[in-house]
């Protein structure tokens, strides 16, 4: 058992604190091997700089501001179809990403002093030669593929880049498993194409928005919100569905208390509803879609009166609200909503939604789904990658047919060792995600931690994955660094630069010339031609006619939009990328694969006496853990809260703003966290903002404030299509806290 | 000229930009604002509405912090905006009692500070910081003597409020609702 603790978690405020100033990186800046700066850099930094904001992946563009010569203000660019000139809170904050003082400033090697296992700080050579030698032992030992990679944010493509060229694609992102991956299957198996990010959601022009679970507006995806309110303020029928009085609830027609994991029934009712009462868009459904009879007789039995006892959602309400959905069709949006991975069904259920969208006829159509004029922004070319020969997909052994991309926690089972397999994977690059809360199940992630020769975590701040690390490399922010262009499609086509307002702070540096220097000393400096991001960016703008220096002046430049229609010309002749060519409301791929060709009700688990499920989401000043220690973002909200419905409150005897702490059924404790007791909330769940709780003492604004919810997540139900973790299947009780 | 805020409660969604891009804007030192959120929940499980509030100084035009002020360095300036001049504030702390909205606090160097709407950009012809970020494009801010201001519209056409009006402080923030 020695072996599972051969890794502590070091906290990382215990290194030689003195160290940590910076004064001691100034001297490392110059050493060990000297880096012109102007090679990261550009010499001539004016006073407003453009770049687009990485505090989410919305990416909206804008102009960072100085005010003599100090850090001022970050604003939209109006020319920006992502945030119209108009960012979100913590766009806004973003500042605070740069001027915090907990963040990384070193790079720390992981030694043992004294029986103890300690930072210390270490010069980029050495930590770079550290990473090497182990890669190099890895991959001579095992193979490259034993190396692996979880990534969030603009700066990972340069890894996986190295990763690549090093001979691995185990690369995995938790956007996908943890978050869309069902939605982006779902879409694809019934319209042969996903749905995008930025979504491609008609909003502004829907006059019936139908938000499943979606909490718009705490949820600030920047253009999104902006278009939500747009839509409400010209009188569009918001139907919410969501146990919780979400703010997007407070600004519906109809709000649908549901209970929580009944989604799908109350779906397939609506389904039902508009089917048998003939308001489906006759003519859409007969040129573009596959199995609208399969259809038909597959939910003839799930009528608003079987609904009604499973979701609680009374059948005239049903009906009134399909009835709702048809009368603005096809200008009727039921939303696809993002983070989906609730109840292990997900894909079903948004197919679901995918299915009555068809109905509606609204894909393609003004107020629905838009077709997304296409950008082409050629990259400059490198050498082919080697072929590896095992990939990511034999991690999990012939599972989750529909995974089109790899699963996080696929990667993480692969890392524990067992009898059977041939080859574990020894080696993990993390770039900044902080795994230990974006996977479920945190037990196994450190069991599989516990496992590995190799752990390198590359973040911006001392996020609790890097107290884990052998190696930890810190990042400058987005704010001290150019990255590849943000290339948008959408409705109007563009490219947006980021570039660096500041130099890097501490000795912290770009992740480009990061994974460049590391891919330099493994032998693949070829796959890495361009000796600045600089030289890269200017190539790469100079094939559509910009350059580094125009997009310097503008930050965001439109691109020719050539003859794309938005919306499907009536009667048009379409051809779909599924199987038949058609919208498939019979999926033919998933009767293939032996799943359910149409959506069928299951019923869930439900929580015991005393235990209330667990909902969790998001708040707008904060993007999941990332945000909670910048200075400004944490002043708008510093700890998370529990919503508690107050007669729930009342039994346990639990007051407003008194401190729990929550239990789960397998006996899993979370950090004591503040009960908000609300009418906002049914009486059989509890919810709290996913990102708080944070054990990194280094983060010193954020340390031991709030609850994080992935504590208790120690149960998911796995989405048998395409491995999507679904989170919402644990069940709370509370142990009251002495404040 | 009178310079006034409206508010529109149907599109805000709490989401506090228009408090951080204050502290930006106007340097703000962290753990203070000068603008704030404030939700209300009316109603019981599952008949509830929502109120979502992003609110500020009032901007009165019977301020009661200017009359109390023993120095004078409370006062109303042009357009009816109500400033601290901070060289001549002594953090007596009287307007703070006296103001019902609880708009002012003592910046770390001593004086009393507050919302100013923004006037050194208002009189470059911009908005103030928050109503120019606002995602949601919430608040209007203008001239409500000008008949055609899209304030005075929205005046006119929408339901509105003040907050605690009996305390007769004719504020100039206005609720859209
Ligand atoms: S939505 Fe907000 S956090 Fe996300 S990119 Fe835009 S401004 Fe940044
Ligand atoms: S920025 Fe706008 S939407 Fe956000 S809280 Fe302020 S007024 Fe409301
Ligand atoms: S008007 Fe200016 S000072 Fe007043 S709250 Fe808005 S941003 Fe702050």
């Amino acid at each position: 058992m020695g072996k599972m603790n051969r890794r502590e978690f070091i906290k990382i405020a215990g290194i030689g604190a003195g160290g940590m100033v910076a004064g001691a990186s100034m001297l490392q800046a110059f050493s060990p091997f000297q880096i012109d700066s102007k090679q990261i850099l550009s010499t001539a930094i004016p006073g407003v700089t453009p770049t687009y904001c990485e505090i989410c992946f919305w990416k909206c563009a804008g102009w960072v501001h100085k005010k003599d010569g100090e850090a001022w203000k970050i604003v939209g660019n109006p020319d920006d179809p992502h945030s119209n000139g108009r960012f979100c809170p913590r766009g806004t904050g973003g500042i605070g990403a740069y001027t915090d003082p907990d963040r990384l400033k070193t790079p720390l090697i992981r030694v043992e002093e004294r029986g103890k296992q300690v930072f210390r700080e270490a010069s980029w050579d050495e930590a770079f030669d550290y990473i090497v030698e182990k890669m190099n032992k890895i991959k001579k030992e095992h193979g490259p593929e034993c190396m692996a990679m979880f990534t969030h944010g603009s700066g990972g493509s340069y890894f996986k880049n190295m990763l690549r060229a090093f001979g691995s694609n185990n690369i995995a992102a938790p956007s996908y498993a943890q978050c869309r991956g069902p939605r982006e299957e779902a879409y694809m198996l019934t319209y042969g194409e996903t749905v995008g990010s930025p979504e491609r959601t008609d909003i502004r022009n829907s006059k019936c928005l139908v938000l499943i679970g979606s909490h718009i507006g705490e949820n600030m995806h920047n253009g999104q919100v902006q278009e939500f309110t747009e839509a409400v303020a010209s009188g569009a029928a918001v139907i919410t569905v969501d146990p919780r009085f979400s703010t997007a609830a407070s600004k519906s027609k109809y709000w649908l208390p549901i209970k929580p994991s009944t989604d799908l029934a109350l779906m397939l009712a609506w389904i039902n509803v508009i089917i048998e009462e003939g308001l489906y868009d006759k003519k859409y459904v007969e040129k573009y879609t596959y199995g609208f009879e399969q259809l038909k007789k597959s939910v003839r039995q799930n009528t608003p009166e079987w609904a009604y006892p499973i979701t609680t959602i009374k059948p005239h309400i049903i009906r009134e609200t399909a009835r709702e959905m048809a009368k603005n069709a096809p200008a009727t949006l039921v939303h696809p909503g993002r983070h989906v991975t609730w109840y292990g069904d997900d894909t079903q259920r948004v197919r679901a939604g995918a299915i009555l969208n068809a109905l509606l006829g609204s894909w393609g159509r003004r107020g629905g789904f838009y077709a997304p004029a296409k950008a082409h922004v050629p990259k400059p070319k490198h050498p082919a990658y080697p072929k590896p020969k095992r990939d990511w997909r034999d991690a999990h052994d012939g599972k989750f047919p529909m995974a089109s991309l790899a699963i996080s926690q696929g990667i993480c089972d692969a890392t524990i060792p067992t009898l059977t397999r041939d080859c574990d994977i020894k080696g993990w690059i993390v770039y900044g995600t902080n795994l230990l809360s974006t996977l479920p199940q945190p037990e196994k992630t450190l069991q599989a931690i516990q496992a590995l020769d190799l752990l390198v975590a590359i973040d911006i701040m001392p996020a609790e994955i890097t107290g884990y690390a052998d190696v930890v490399l810190p990042e400058c922010t987005y704010l001290e660094r150019y990255d590849d262009l943000r290339v948008s499609p959408g409705r109007s086509p563009n490219v947006a630069l980021r570039a660096p307002a500041f130099e890097p702070k501490y000795d912290t540096k770009p992740a480009y010339w990061m994974a460049r220097e590391l891919a330099k000393k493994l032998g693949l400096g070829q796959y890495f031609p361009h000796e600045t991001m600089e030289s890269y960016l200017d190539e790469r703008l100079k094939s559509i006619g910009s350059s580094l220096e125009e997009m310097k002046k503008l930050g965001v430049k439109h691109l020719p939009n050539n003859e794309n229609e938005l919306y499907y010309l009536d009667g048009e002749d379409f051809e779909f990328a599924t199987p038949t060519g058609k919208i498939e409301l019979y999926s033919t791929a998933l009767a293939e694969a032996g799943f359910d060709p149409i959506p069928k009700f299951t019923k869930h688990e439900e929580p015991q006496d005393g235990y209330y499920r667990l909902i969790y989401g998001r708040a707008p000043m904060h993007t999941f853990g990332r945000t909670t220690n910048n200075p400004n973002l944490n002043d708008l909200m510093a700890e998370n809260e529990v919503w508690i419905n107050p007669k729930v409150a009342k039994e346990w005897g639990i007051k407003n703003r008194e401190y729990v702490v929550l239990e789960n059924q397998d006996g899993a404790i979370c950090n004591k966290v503040r009960a908000k007791v609300t009418e906002r909330i049914r009486h059989d769940c509890v919810y709290m903002v996913h990102g708080f709780g944070h054990t990194q003492k280094q983060m010193a604004r954020s340390f031991n404030k709030g609850a994080n919810d992935t504590d208790l997540i120690s149960r998911i139900n796995v989405d048998p299509i395409m491995g999507g973790t679904g989170m919402r299947v644990n069940f709370v009780t509370f142990r009251r806290e002495v404040a | 000229m009178r310079y006034a805020m409206a508010i529109d409660t149907k599109r805000c969604v709490g989401c506090s930009d228009c408090v951080v891009a204050c502290q930006t804007e106007n340097n703000v030192p962290i753990g203070y604002c000068r603008d704030w959120i404030v939700e209300e929940t009316i109603g019981a499980y599952p008949d509830l509405a929502l109120e979502i509030r992003s609110e500020r100084c009032n901007h009165c035009e019977d301020a009661p912090c200017v009359r109390c002020c023993p120095t004078g360095a409370s006062h109303i300036a042009e357009g009816g905006i109500v400033m601290v001049e901070h060289d001549d504030c002594i953090g007596c702390k009287a307007c703070i009692a006296s103001c019902p909205y609880d708009a002012r606090f003592v910046h770390p160097e001593g004086y009393v500070d507050k919302c100013t709407f923004c006037l050194h950009r208002v009189k470059d012809g911009k908005q103030p910081a928050c109503v120019s970020v606002c995602p949601t494009t919430a608040m209007i801010f203008g001239d409500i003597d000008d008949k055609n201001s899209d304030i005075s519209k929205a005046l006119k056409t929408r339901k509105h409020k003040t907050l605690i009006p009996e305390a007769g402080t004719k504020p100039h923030v206005f609720y859209l609702l």
